[in-house]
């Protein structure tokens, strides 16, 4: 009755990564992208130490936000057992596999802790505020927590993407019960050590600044980021390896995400400014005050407009869904949103005058993008790209939007 | 009205249409293709429960319904964000917390729940209008056998308006489509 009646069984040969593809060479692009990076961060930082550290972290909080909104999503689909996304589940599970390789990556950050935190100066023991905050913010409990986040972070990586790896195998229904179990467990600690890294990371850069709706906000940007990211990975097998496997089924329900999430980060992002603005207190407004006035202000009207308003109209169509090229473009716009969200975030502390996106920035996106690329296109390249011993692939290969 | 049995000359005129008459979703499902391909336009398949794919079958066209809500929300946001305008700034300025007169943020949670509001109030009556409900009375409930469309049998209606309804080659034809029976049922 159906147009996509499931094939009987999927040959190894269709559901390999094709050499030569665009996909297939992203670990050695991504090396190359990542040793480029490196070696010019390693000379700005001589020269530029504070410059440096803040454009590492703005790479890095780029890409690791994509990685986690990867992880939250894969953890949802488990706790809810949904059927439609098993035939995308792998590209969701290459992004997730990254994870591990953000602990290296964070060295850097760690490193220039003096550049970017102020709480972790000296200086910070004689601020009365900073005082007062210090049994939390203080530099040896920042290094514990963020231990914490990554030995968590890459364990349920870890654990979700073999399980998975385990059925192709022939490992059967119990690697799916037991991910099932441990999903909802798993989601509260992923919200709070999100949460509580976001404020470590982000929002410490103004120590005495603080907003209530930061951790939500933060993964509103991370999760609609992530569906921006999972659409590029799978319009292009969609067309090509995986024709007729993954089907515009699929690659709708993902833009179907990708446009409530859009709508989702616009809600929690005027929230956020909104309940600041109309309580008016000096301590809150700081965050704004630096964001809605010089060189800030346009990138604030920008990111208005271009994350909310032009993808909300363009994304919300069926006809733009179900186009894949249509829906490439809008995905790489929200991706190309979010890098903005992220530099919003992290750039204006230290370059209160304006956004100015130089060679130190663009070599800190070398490294730690292409360091990413390289974990994603590794991932995606050294198992089959759909699970195919998932016991509920036949359902997700039959599956429609009605 | 009586219950028309299944008769070689045909009963007297005005028609509402003919009914025919499925025993299983895959028949319905297979003549709603052949229905759709004849070129039929002023027809219906009735169900007791859903069944998946039938509008491709029956080869409907896409619903006007979201265009109805979209133009209904967006008409529901200027109508909040005006208000909020005309009086805030235009027509009885107060200073509220120090505030600029027009303060747009504090305008956005009425403009969208106004525009929710008037979107869904779009999308019921909307429904309601372009599925012409409510009805209290249809022809097709004159038919005895059509009370088991709630139940357990499936059928499709052609109107006599159509405009290529012709009372006894439509009755052949959806004879023709595997129909355990076809009637041809009154307007009234």
């Amino acid at each position: 009755m159906t147009s996509h009646a499931p094939s009987a069984a999927i040959r190894p040969e269709q559901v390999a990564l094709p050499a030569g593809s665009l996909l297939a060479r992203l670990p050695v692009l991504g090396a190359g992208l990542f040793g480029l990076g490196l070696v010019l961060s390693v000379v700005f930082r001589s020269s530029n130490p504070r410059g440096f550290a803040f454009a590492w972290l703005n790479a890095y909080l780029f890409c690791l936000t994509l990685a986690l909104g990867g992880l939250f999503f894969l953890l949802i689909q488990r706790a809810t057992q949904a059927g439609w996304s098993i035939a995308v589940r792998r590209p969701v599970e290459a992004v997730v596999g990254t994870l591990p390789l953000f602990f290296l990556l964070f060295i850097p950050v760690w490193l220039s802790m003096g550049d970017l935190y102020p709480w972790s100066l000296p200086a910070a023991a004689h601020d009365p505020l900073l005082k007062w905050k210090a049994p939390y913010l203080n530099t040896s409990f920042f290094t514990v927590r963020a231990i914490i986040y990554f030995v968590l972070w890459s364990a349920l990586a870890l654990y979700y993407t073999r399980a998975s790896a385990s059925q192709d195998r022939g490992a059967g229904n119990g690697p799916t019960v037991a991910m099932r179990r441990f999903a909802p467990p798993a989601i509260l600690l992923l919200a709070l050590t999100q949460t509580f890294a976001a404020i470590d990371w982000a929002m410490s850069l103004s120590p005495k600044w603080y907003s209530t709706m930061w951790g939500v906000y933060f993964f509103a940007g991370a999760f609609v980021g992530f569906f921006g990211l999972l659409l590029l990975l799978v319009i292009p097998l969609q067309r090509g390896a995986l024709h007729g496997i993954v089907t515009i089924e699929h690659v709708h329900d993902t833009g179907k995400h990708l446009f409530a999430f859009t709508c989702f980060w616009a809600y929690i992002a005027f929230c956020q400014f909104f309940l600041i603005w109309y309580g008016n207190i000096p301590e809150e407004t700081a965050y704004y005050q630096v964001r809605i006035h010089g060189g800030w202000k346009t990138i604030s009207a920008v990111l208005a407009i271009g994350h909310f308003i032009i993808p909300f109209f363009y994304l919300m169509g069926r006809t733009v869904k179900r186009k894949p090229a249509l829906l490439a473009i809008g995905a790489a716009w929200i991706l190309l949103m979010h890098l903005l969200d992220i530099a919003w975030i992290v750039l204006p502390v230290s370059h209160p005058e304006g956004l100015s996106i130089g060679a130190v920035e663009i070599a800190c996106y070398l490294a730690v993008g292409g360091a990413f690329l390289a974990g994603i296109g590794w991932n995606l390249k050294r198992q089959a790209l759909v699970p195919t011993g998932d016991p509920r692939l036949r359902e997700s290969l039959a599956f429609e939007v009605s | 009205m009586p219950q028309l049995p299944m008769v070689a000359s045909l009963p007297p005129g005005p028609y509402y249409g003919a009914l025919a008459e499925f025993a299983t979703p895959a028949d319905l499902y297979h003549a709603c293709e052949q229905v759709r391909d004849a070129g039929y336009r002023r027809w219906d398949a009735h169900t007791p429960f859903p069944v998946h794919g039938l509008d491709r079958a029956m080869g409907m066209r896409r619903s006007p319904m979201p265009f109805i809500v979209l133009g209904m929300a967006l008409l529901g946001a200027a109508a909040g964000f005006g208000l909020q305008y005309w009086v805030h700034s235009v027509e009885y300025p107060l200073t509220i917390s120090g505030k600029p007169y027009f303060a747009w943020p504090a305008y956005v949670p009425i403009t969208f729940e106004l525009g929710i509001l008037f979107g869904s109030l779009g999308a019921v009556f909307g429904m309601l209008g372009l599925n012409q409900l409510p009805m209290h009375w249809h022809p097709l409930f004159s038919s005895a056998p059509f009370e088991k469309a709630s139940d357990d049998t499936f059928f499709i209606s052609i109107e006599s308006w159509d405009p290529k309804f012709e009372p006894e080659k439509t009755r052949q034809f959806l004879q023709g489509l595997g129909a355990r029976r076809v009637e041809l049922v009154a307007s009234e």
